[in-house]
């Protein structure tokens, strides 16, 4: 892949990320919102032709009814607007506001992806679920990345005993099938946990669980950093540890780690969606990726409910984009200081 | 055998260490299985508190990991509070059926990855040959979630293939021939789903270890001194990247293990991972250990294999360490 397409692919990366870091504006509906006059609705997708064979300039839906019974040629077209007003909710935990980017006027309900078993609006909670996916992800990321930045430093520049002894827990840790330490470190949690506790014990436990190889890489760095001429220059004139770490080794150690991090974050947040799927992650009614897809477990969701698997889909390409962006990264800075 | 020696101990030390490190958790975590009874009326704070004296949860912790360690020793696994009986009965047989379907998962893995690598490796830019990059790349970034779910869905729709479980209710008392043709279809999609998961991987590394051989000075010297391909390919070049790719093999474990849990719950495999989920609902910790170090004690052989396979081959390493 070429440079340019590789910049291209960040930079829709970083869109996606916009569009989930402001869910509200994007989705239509409140995520938790129950309407059980429509479970199951199959996804709607905007029309320009009705049924009678004339086209339209503005999209438009056949509503979902309340009675449920109409024929789509029975009910009303409902065409969609764009920056309608609607449920209120709030932008970073402080704003509030009642526009969306697209809805009706009328009040008539659109369900792009279809809704689940309580006719709640499954895009609204993908986007709030990928949403708390990507944090989950984005944040476990930091932590594993400081840990391993703090015990990588302390083995690799001052080394000795305590810095073998690392090393040695570090292979261990690495050396265990990861789901199986994620899995049992989390079974000595509790089980049923509110949303904003279970929230952090994923995040505390997918980056306590990933800091070991972190440390091992920055460690790596830190052994050949410390023995650059220029950090030995330094180290002769006189400089305190603390300086040295500080202005020359530990910045050596960045481009690693950023390269670490866009490799590191769709791990997590696959690893989140594993926990969530199994049940032990995020909590309904909040919507997490895995949650939401843990309902094709049942096996009548599977056979009739095809649209409750986009979800899995969605996956696919934000794995794809952070590899593309990784590889980009790695060739930009990774290999710059080693 | 100095160097199997010192493997065989690592792998101890690692076992011991798992087990000491779930104890430790074990002692900070808060609550246990009776806690969730001493929130039920029906059942009297005495009777908690005999079950406390039996199950010995009322020792400090150093003591009952010992006579964990007595109990492991003599086979058992400590006790299930859930099932009411020994570990040992309920991990075994499912212990089985993991290592039924890793095996057969990776042995497809590599049977498909061999030679889409060395193919690979050998038309390096070619147009075949970046297109199954891309495809590779592709299947790299599906997460095995979104494999195994598709694999679900795929097998509802068609119903070529039986979904959960090892046998069908119809082949409960087939004969031997019968039964086993039964558990292949069982084991088709699990085990094509893993194996999907895995090979993209195997075939990054298998290309690179054949690219790096190719490119040494002894394959062009052999290629100008007239040896033909074939020859060339198989008696100098894969012999050199054996060696990367055995330990590969050996380090691939860990990544099998754990995706195989996940298509064993997806899928209803009756393995090791739905045994482990269900013990952390009932909050049945040996159960939880017992699993956990299983799995590790897989990791440990895996790799202990692959060493053993890597001093069988490599003259290199039977030097190094005589």
């Amino acid at each position: 892949m070429n440079a340019k397409i590789k910049i291209g692919v960040a930079i829709a990366l970083l869109g996606c990320h916009l569009f989930i870091l402001f869910p509200g504006f994007f989705a239509p509906y409140n995520p938790i919102e129950q309407n059980r006059d429509f479970p199951y609705r199959p996804p709607e997708l905007p029309r320009l032709r009705d049924a009678a064979g004339n086209w339209h300039v503005r999209p438009f839906i056949y509503a979902a009814t309340g009675d449920d019974a109409g024929t789509p040629a029975r009910q009303a077209a409902v065409p969609i607007h764009f920056f309608v007003s609607g449920a209120r909710y709030q932008i970073a935990g402080s704003l509030h506001s009642r526009y969306h980017l697209f809805g009706t006027e009328n009040g008539a309900r659109v369900f792009l992806l279809g809704t689940d078993e309580l006719g709640r609006d499954q895009l609204s909670r993908l986007l709030y679920g990928a949403r708390i996916s990507l944090f989950a992800g984005i944040l476990a990321t930091a932590l594993s990345l400081a840990i391993g930045l703090a015990v990588g430093t302390f083995a690799g520049y001052y080394g000795g005993v305590a810095g073998a002894a690392v090393v040695r827990v570090a292979d261990f840790f690495i050396a265990l099938p990861w789901i199986y330490l994620l899995l049992a470190v989390r079974a000595f949690l509790p089980l049923r946990l509110g949303a904003g506790w279970s929230f952090a014990v994923i995040v505390i436990v997918l980056g306590f669980i990933g800091w070991a190889r972190q440390a091992r890489i920055v460690r790596s760095v830190v052994l050949a950093a410390r023995e650059r001429g220029f950090v030995r220059a330094a180290r002769g004139f006189g400089a305190s540890d603390f300086y040295l770490l500080r202005r020359h080794v530990v910045p050596q150690t960045f481009g690693v780690l950023l390269t670490q991090a866009t490799i590191l974050i769709p791990q997590y947040v696959i690893a989140e969606t594993t926990l969530s799927f199994f049940g032990l992650g995020m909590s309904e009614p909040h919507a997490s990726i895995g949650n939401l897809l843990s309902a094709l477990q049942h096996y009548d969701v599977l056979v009739s409910y095809w649209w409750m698997y986009v979800p899995a889909v969605v996956l696919v390409p934000l794995c794809l984009g952070y590899s593309a962006v990784a590889s980009a990264v790695h060739d930009r800075f990774g290999k710059a200081y080693l | 055998m100095n160097y199997l020696a010192r493997k065989i101990r690592d792998g101890v030390l690692l076992l011991i260490g798992v087990s000491a490190l779930s104890f430790l958790l074990l002692e900070i975590a808060p609550g246990n299985f009776l806690s969730e009874m001493q929130l039920n009326p029906q059942i009297s704070p005495e009777t908690v508190a005999a079950l406390r004296v039996r199950y010995g949860l009322d020792r400090p912790v150093p003591v009952r990991y010992l006579r964990w360690l007595h109990s492991t020793a003599t086979g058992d696994f400590g006790y299930s509070f859930s099932y009411n009986v020994p570990v040992a009965d309920l991990v075994w047989p499912r212990a089985k059926n993991t290592l039924l379907l890793t095996t057969c998962a990776s042995l497809l893995a590599w049977i498909v990855a061999l030679p889409v690598g060395i193919g690979m490796a050998l038309k390096r830019g070619s147009a075949a040959a970046q297109a199954a990059s891309g495809i590779v790349s592709l299947l790299l970034a599906i997460p095995e979630l979104t494999l195994a779910l598709g694999a679900l869905v795929f097998a509802a729709y068609t119903r070529i293939f039986p979904i959960g479980g090892m046998f069908s209710f119809s082949a409960e008392n087939a004969s031997g021939g019968a039964a086993l043709v039964d558990l292949g279809r069982h084991l088709v999609l699990p085990a094509s789903v893993l194996a999907l998961g895995v090979a993209p991987m195997l075939v990054r590394h298998i290309r690179a270890a054949v690219i790096e051989v190719l490119d040494a000075g002894f394959v062009r010297a052999g290629r100008a001194l007239g040896i033909p391909r074939r020859t060339l390919l198989f008696e100098y070049v894969l012999r050199a990247a054996a060696n990367p790719l055995i330990s590969l093999a050996g380090l691939s474990v860990a990544g099998l293990l754990s995706m195989s849990l996940l298509v064993e719950v997806v899928l209803s495999w009756p393995g090791l991972g739905p045994l482990l989920l269900e013990a952390i609902f009932a909050r049945d910790i040996f159960l939880v250990i017992a699993v956990v170090m299983l799995s590790t004690a897989f990791l440990v052989c895996g790799n202990f294999l692959s060493d053993f396979a890597l001093l069988a081959c490599d003259p290199r390493i039977r030097r190094d360490i005589s």
